[in-house]
């Protein structure tokens, strides 16, 4: 076999191990986009009543509460980041990274300092890649988010943002993630966490009027209550937003994968073909030419 | 017959029951609440304990939070929301 022929072999054969893996890896994902979704869906009816809930009391009492209290000069605003465990999911986290970039820039506009908070393993090799500090990091289980991991992180920044601005407190949070706007679009969006928006929460409850709530213990005490669980629901619903994301993220660049080896692997049958062609033209010209040869010996 | 309460129990990550109902006991911060239809709006936090969701045939519904959360009633709906819950029977 001629050497040509051999390396295009070569190449074939290591384009279908590599179609296999990645063909595997879409459908691996395809089945997971479904659970996701599910999830998403499961978690809807609590996430329903909480911003009721919140919205209720927000349109009763006047409300006054620390965590919607807007600085009127912020200095210190935290990101967080929400980002992958693993890679191949094409510009899954470097979206998410290149968003929570803009938005850095964007801040440091406006004078402030800006602390990172990090999900998932992408953001935090990232980071360390880069050399930048952060205050703390979650990693693991990106793709399947545990409702206390959310309560964690909501603790952890509700902490940050109630402590005051000497001792390293915050004014503003944001939280940077993918969005999953369908199958084929996942985008990386920010969102303000606090101080809370009431216009937002207006806005809900411009909808329906609500009646006249009786609260136990007292409206304020309630809404005390509420808005920490509103916050970890929040942060929640990103984490299964971005684990949605993730999956479609991952599907649709395994699919493009495998459609590249498929490309790849025709391109090199054809090289090979055309290859093993050329050396038996070539042979055949080889023995035609020594036949020749001996005829005109023999006449001689 | 008397009126039903449309009963939703809800946590985090999923809803865990939902129907009709003739009486929901929970335990909020101040005490344990019963509640009827035809009870006025309400907004409640609700500590750890047992919710106790009585069946139109008298069978309960037991369940366990640990967590607490709130439980909110209007119009003869009431909804508990719980971080963690699970059913006993």
């Amino acid at each position: 076999m001629g050497a040509q022929l051999r390396v295009y072999r070569q190449k074939i054969k290591s384009a279908k191990t590599t179609k296999k893996i990645t063909r595997a890896m879409e459908l691996i994902s395809a089945s997971r986009i479904q659970k996701a979704q599910q999830r998403v869906a499961a978690s809807t009816p609590y996430t329903r009543a909480v911003t009721r809930a919140v919205s209720a009391v927000a349109s009763h009492a006047n409300i006054d509460h620390p965590l919607t209290r807007v600085t009127e000069k912020p200095t210190r605003a935290a990101v967080l980041i929400f980002t992958s465990d693993r890679g191949l999911a094409g510009a899954f986290s470097s979206g998410a990274l290149k968003e929570a970039e803009a938005l850095t820039v964007r801040l440091r506009e406006q004078g402030q300092e800006i602390v990172y908070y990090l999900v998932g393993r992408k953001a935090l090799a990232n980071f360390n890649f880069r050399r930048r500090a952060y205050i703390r990091e979650w990693t693991g289980g990106t793709d399947l988010p545990q409702f206390e991991i959310a309560t964690e992180i909501a603790n952890a920044v509700l902490e940050l943002f109630l402590a005051p601005n000497e001792d390293g407190g915050v004014d503003e949070i944001y939280l940077v993630g993918n969005e999953f706007v369908s199958m084929i679009i996942q985008e990386p969006t920010t969102t303000r966490l606090l101080p809370l928006e009431v216009v937002e929460q207006q806005a809900v409850s411009d909808q329906e009027v609500f009646p006249l709530y009786e609260f136990e213990p007292e409206a304020d005490k309630v809404l005390d209550a509420l808005l920490p669980v509103y916050i970890e629901n929040r942060i929640y619903n990103v984490m299964l937003q971005s684990a949605a994301a993730e999956h479609a993220a991952r599907q649709k660049a395994m699919k493009s994968a495998t459609d590249n080896a498929d490309k790849l692997i025709l391109n090199y049958t054809r090289l090979a073909n055309a290859a093993r062609q050329a050396e038996i033209t070539q042979q055949i010209s080889e023995i035609v030419g020594g036949a020749d040869a001996l005829q005109t010996v023999d006449e001689d | 017959m008397a009126r039903e309460l449309n009963v939703d129990l809800v946590a985090a990550d999923r809803k865990i029951w939902s129907g009709s109902a003739t009486m929901v006991v929970a335990k909020t911060a101040e005490g344990e609440i019963g509640l009827l239809a035809g009870h006025e709006p309400m907004l409640a936090i609700m500590a750890a304990g047992q919710i106790r969701i009585t069946l139109a045939e008298g069978k309960p519904v037991i369940a366990e939070t640990t967590q607490g959360g709130f439980l909110s009633i209007e119009s003869d709906t009431v909804t508990l929301v719980v971080r963690d819950a699970t059913l006993i029977s």
